[in-house]
C-alpha cells in the first residue's frame, strides 16, 4: 500500500505491506533510529513519536493508520544549534543512565508540558506513566521535566 | 514482533465499513484507536483476514450536549473526554474514568467505542457506563438498534454485537441533581488496566436520604457488573460513614471473583470492599 507521511519536516511516499507497525517503518524504511523499541508489548513507551501533535507509542500503529499525518521524532525536535528545552534540561539534570528511553521520554513530557505549562511533581509522575526506565533513573528525569518546565521543585540545583 | 498479514481497509462511511465487515463473514475486525487490538495482532492472539479501520470515517468523533446528556461519537478518544468541559460538567464521572485509562499515549489514541466493543473485563470507561445508565446505538446491517449498557457487557471480551455490527453513537442521560459520583481503582503498574475498579454514583433526597445508588465493578470478574445488593441496601438509607461501610461488605455478595498473577479472588474481594467504600465515601462528599 503507498503512503505519504512526512517526517521531521520531509514528505515521501513509500509502499508499505499493511501489517508493517509505524515503529519499524521509521526505523527500518525511513531510517531513522532515535525512536527505540524496548518492548514490543505496548508498555515501555521508548518507542512514543509526535503524530499530528499527539504523543502515541509507534509500535502500537500501523503504518497505514498514519498515512497523511505529520510526524515529529527525536530526531527533529532540536533546532540547528539549540535542543529543545526538554532536552536542554535532560542534559542538565542528567535525566537518564544508558539513554535507551529518552527519546520516548523526551517526546512524551513535550506533550505533558504543552499541556500542562507548570505541573506539579505527581502530575509529571502521571504524565510518563506510560515510559518505563530500567536504569531506574526517575529522580533525574523528574528533575529534568520540573526544570524544562521552569520550575526548580523536584530539581537538584 | 510482526502480526500476521491482513487485508487493510479503511472506508470512508459506516455503511461501507458494515458490508465490508459481512463480506468476511467474521473473519474480519474493527479497528478503531487500535489500543488493544494491535497488541493481540502482534502477539497473535488475533489473527484476522481483514481490518476495517474507522480511522477515515469523517463524523465519528464527537461530544455533544443533548437534553441535558451527553451524545458521545465512538472514535471519541480517552482524551477528548478527560479534557471536554461539556463531559466534567454532564457527567463528571465519565471525565475522571478516562483520565485513569492507561497512560497519555494510550488515551491519545484509544476510543470509547473501541473500549466498549473490546469488553475487556478490566478495563475503566464500562464500569462508568454502568453507573450511568449509559445507551449505545449500534448499526449493522439492519436498522439501528439501542442497548442498555447493563446488556452489553456479557462476558470476558464479549459484548452484546453481533457479527457486522458497530457502535455508532454512545448516549448519556442527564444527571439529576443532588447527585454525587466516584471512581476509584487500584490498577496493575504495567497495563494500568484494573485489578479492581468501582464506579459509583448515588443521589440523595433534601433530608439527605438516598433515594438511587449505582455501583459498578471492574476488573474483578468476567465483565465489568453492576453490584445490585448494594444499591438495594443504600436506598431509602443516609449516606453515614456507617452505612456505607456495611453496604461495602455487602459488595462482594453475587459477584464472581477471578483469580490471576494480579490478584487472588480473595485479594480481589478485599479490594472490592475496600474501595467500594472509598468510592462512597467521596461519592457522598461531592453530592451537590
Amino acid at each position: 500500500m503507498k503512503i505519504n507521511i512526512t517526517i521531521n519536516g520531509e514528505a515521501r511516499v513509500d509502499d508499505v505491506e499493511p501489517r508493517t507497525l509505524l515503529v519499524h517503518y521509521i526505523r527500518e524504511t525511513r531510517r531513522l533510529t532515535g525512536t527505540h523499541i524496548g518492548c514490543d508489548t505496548s508498555q515501555c513507551g521508548a518507542c512514543t513519536v509526535l503524530v499530528d501533535g499527539l504523543a502515541v507509542k509507534s509500535c502500537s500503529l500501523f503504518a497505514v493508520q498514519a498515512d497523511g499525518s505529520i510526524i515529529q521524532t527525536i530526531e527533529g525536535v532540536a533546532s540547528d544549534d539549540s535542543l529543545h528545552p526538554v532536552q536542554e534540561a535532560f542534559w542538565l539534570e542528567h535525566g537518564l543512565q544508558c539513554g535507551y528511553c529518552t527519546p520516548g521520554m523526551v517526546i512524551t513530557l513535550m506533550q505533558v508540558l504543552e499541556r500542562n505549562p507548570s505541573p506539579s511533581e505527581a502530575e509529571v509522575r502521571r504524565g510518563i506513566a506510560g515510559n518505563l526506565c530500567r536504569c531506574t533513573g526517575y529522580q533525574n528525569i523528574i528533575a529534568a521535566a520540573m526544570r524544562a518546565a521552569g520550575s526548580s521543585k523536584g530539581g537538584n540545583q | 514482533m510482526i502480526p500476521a498479514a491482513f487485508e487493510y481497509h479503511a472506508p470512508k462511511t459506516l455503511r461501507q465499513a458494515i458490508s465490508t465487515l459481512r463480506k468476511y463473514d467474521g473473519e474480519a475486525r474493527v479497528l478503531a484507536g487500535g489500543m488493544s487490538l494491535v497488541p493481540m495482532m502482534k502477539l497473535r492472539l488475533a489473527n484476522l483476514a481483514a481490518v476495517v479501520d474507522l480511522g477515515r470515517i469523517k463524523g465519528l468523533s464527537f461530544i455533544q450536549e443533548v437534553n441535558g446528556g451527553l451524545s458521545i461519537g465512538p472514535m471519541t478518544t480517552h482524551y477528548d473526554i478527560e479534557s471536554s468541559e461539556v463531559v466534567q460538567r454532564i457527567s463528571p464521572i465519565l471525565a475522571e474514568a478516562a483520565a485513569l485509562v492507561g497512560d497519555v499515549q494510550v488515551r491519545n489514541r484509544g476510543t470509547i467505542g473501541g473500549s466498549v466493543a473490546h469488553a475487556d473485563p478490566a478495563a475503566d470507561l464500562p464500569a462508568a457506563l454502568l453507573v450511568l445508565h449509559a445507551k449505545f446505538s449500534i448499526a449493522g446491517s439492519a436498522r439501528r438498534r439501542i442497548v442498555r449498557a447493563d446488556r452489553m457487557f456479557v462476558d470476558a471480551y464479549t459484548s452484546a454485537l453481533e457479527e457486522g455490527e458497530v457502535i455508532a453513537g454512545v448516549h448519556v442521560p442527564a444527571m439529576p441533581p443532588r447527585t454525587g459520583w466516584s471512581y476509584k481503582k487500584l490498577a496493575n503498574r504495567a497495563s494500568r488496566f484494573a485489578i479492581v475498579g468501582i464506579a459509583t454514583q448515588v443521589t440523595t433526597d433534601e433530608q439527605g436520604v438516598c433515594t438511587r445508588a449505582r455501583v459498578a465493578i471492574t476488573g474483578a470478574g468476567p465483565a465489568p457488573t453492576r453490584a445490585r445488593t448494594i444499591e438495594r441496601y443504600l436506598t431509602g438509607k443516609k449516606l453515614t460513614p456507617l452505612n456505607i461501610t456495611k453496604s461495602a461488605t455487602r459488595a462482594i455478595a453475587g459477584i464472581e471473583f477471578l483469580g490471576d498473577v494480579h490478584g487472588s479472588p480473595e485479594y480481589r474481594k478485599h479490594l472490592t470492599m475496600e474501595l467500594t467504600k472509598q468510592a462512597l465515601t467521596e461519592a457522598s462528599e461531592r453530592i451537590r
